[in-house]
């Protein structure tokens, strides 16, 4: 199984423009212009020598425009995937090894996220000293303070805790 | 369900509820019958806000069942001034006595502190958010006024930081009730206050104004909160909107006669002296009702053999 996967979607121009990984995980189907943020979520900066590919707004039958974002030698974490579905419920992840595909699922929603994001009401307890873990629990459409009960729906990836 | 800590209204039932009301109405008709009940019981009272009634009530509250409080004093001459975290205070108090109650101004505050004890902890007002034993203070005032359910109630003032006004918003909730939300637009509830209640009432029975004038005539009961000057960047904008959100005689000639005028107090000038002598006053009737109330509340709290809740409602 090639790591090009998204061949349904008929850009294999376009894919190919991303290059191949051979061990890591292809985060793809990423709401166009999301790319950044999913890195920001997963702590890519480029500081540490991480070898990243990064396709942004290329065009997806599902999506209209995709992001794809390939990472070199990292196998996502549940909870890293927890978070990315935040910004990118319609996120597919693709775990490579060797250039084969061996896992594949779609992102999906936590009812919960702890110690990812900071709540963004400056009345909130959790933004002074005290020694809280953040806690949002995941709405339909945003997420919400567990302890200030704060909602937030957009610019989520901004509160990302990093 | 059984509840350890009182942290929001959203928490309670109506079952919850009216086990409480019922219970403080026994109280009120027979102090002495509990006179007794918790002495040698402490009760730490934690305010990091400067409150007047809310303390003094939780203390005669107590005093009233036999126990006693501890004070941390104001928050100048605490370990607070020393940097000593929230956390930390309430894991050593809970150490010296049975109970907490904790005003605070950050929101979330008594939540997070909740997490942090074992013994009973009781949110007296944490930020914007809320503040659940005056709703109960409330809703046994508005009964005993004009009942709970078929009541058509007005809320009019800082909508927005209104904390009291959150707290009995989705208490109301439990009951039939049509709620009128009467505030200036920069003053009006807050979006996730709002969210709230159309998930738990399907929003029919939620309505907001910026004038008083069209539901006046409808309603059982008018909740006047202080539109508070401070929460205005700009005096003039203040002045604009100050006049229009005031009750006197005049107001109240389009009100019905059996209009109940409610307030959680402290007042300024919301509400006209003329009004106090009224049949429509019940607001220092509403200030008494937390001693009572109070004392209802920390005896569930308190006792193993009550608790709140226990309701086959919910």
């Amino acid at each position: 199984m090639s790591n090009d996967h998204d061949h349904h979607d008929g850009n294999d121009a376009h894919e190919l423009r991303v290059s191949k990984i051979r061990d890591g995980t292809v985060i793809d189907h990423v709401h166009g212009g999301q790319a950044l943020n999913v890195l920001a979520i997963l702590g890519i900066d480029g500081s540490n020598g991480e070898e990243v590919s990064v396709g942004m707004n290329v065009p997806s039958d599902r999506l209209a425009r995709k992001d794809i974002v390939k990472v070199e030698g990292r196998e996502l974490s549940q909870d890293e995937v927890d978070v990315l579905s935040l910004i990118a419920p319609d996120a597919t992840i693709n775990i490579v090894r060797d250039y084969d595909v061996v896992e594949k699922h779609r992102v999906e929603r936590p009812d919960v996220v702890e110690g990812v994001l900071s709540c963004p009401n400056a009345g909130c307890i959790t933004t002074g000293d005290e020694p809280v873990t953040s806690r949002f629990s995941v709405l339909e459409d945003g997420v919400r303070c567990s302890y200030c009960e704060t909602i937030v729906r957009d610019e989520i990836a901004a509160l990302i805790d990093t | 369900m059984r509840h350890d800590h009182l942290i929001t209204s959203k928490q309670l039932s109506r079952g919850d509820i009216e086990t409480v009301l019922d219970y403080a109405a026994e109280i009120d008709d027979d102090p002495s019958a509990v006179a007794d009940r918790h002495a040698g019981t402490l009760l730490g009272l934690l305010f990091f806000e400067p409150s007047t009634r809310t303390k003094m009530s939780f203390e005669t509250a107590m005093k009233r069942l036999g126990g006693d409080v501890v004070d941390m004093g104001s928050v100048e001459s605490s370990s607070v001034t020393k940097g000593e975290t929230l956390a930390d205070t309430v894991r050593v108090i809970e150490g010296y006595t049975d109970a907490l109650v904790l005003r605070h101004p950050k929101q979330g505050a008594a939540t997070m502190a909740s997490e942090f004890v074992d013994v009973p902890l009781v949110n007296a007002g944490d930020g914007a958010g809320h503040h659940p034993t005056q709703t109960m203070l409330d809703l046994y005032t508005i009964r005993e006024n004009a009942g709970l359910d078929d009541l058509t109630i007005g809320i009019m003032g800082d909508l927005k930081y209104g904390r009291t006004v959150h707290s009995l918003a989705y208490a109301l909730t439990n009951f039939d009730t049509r709620q009128h939300f009467i505030s200036p637009e920069s003053l009006q509830l807050p979006r996730e206050v709002v969210y709230d209640l159309h998930q738990r009432q399907d929003g029919t029975g939620i309505k907001e104004h910026d004038s008083l004038e069209d539901v006046l005539p409808s309603l059982d009961v008018l909740y006047v909160t202080r539109i508070q000057r401070e929460r205005f960047p700009d005096e003039n904008e203040y002045q604009k909107v100050a006049g229009e959100y005031q009750i006197d005689g005049d107001t109240l000639e389009a009100a019905s006669d059996d209009l109940t005028v409610m307030h959680p107090l402290p007042r300024v000038d919301e509400i006209a002296p003329e009004i106090d002598e009224t049949d429509h006053a019940a607001y220092f009737e509403q200030a008494h009702n937390g001693v009572p109330v109070r004392m209802a509340l920390l005896d569930l709290l308190l006792s193993d053999d009550k608790g709140i809740g226990g309701g086959t409602d919910e």
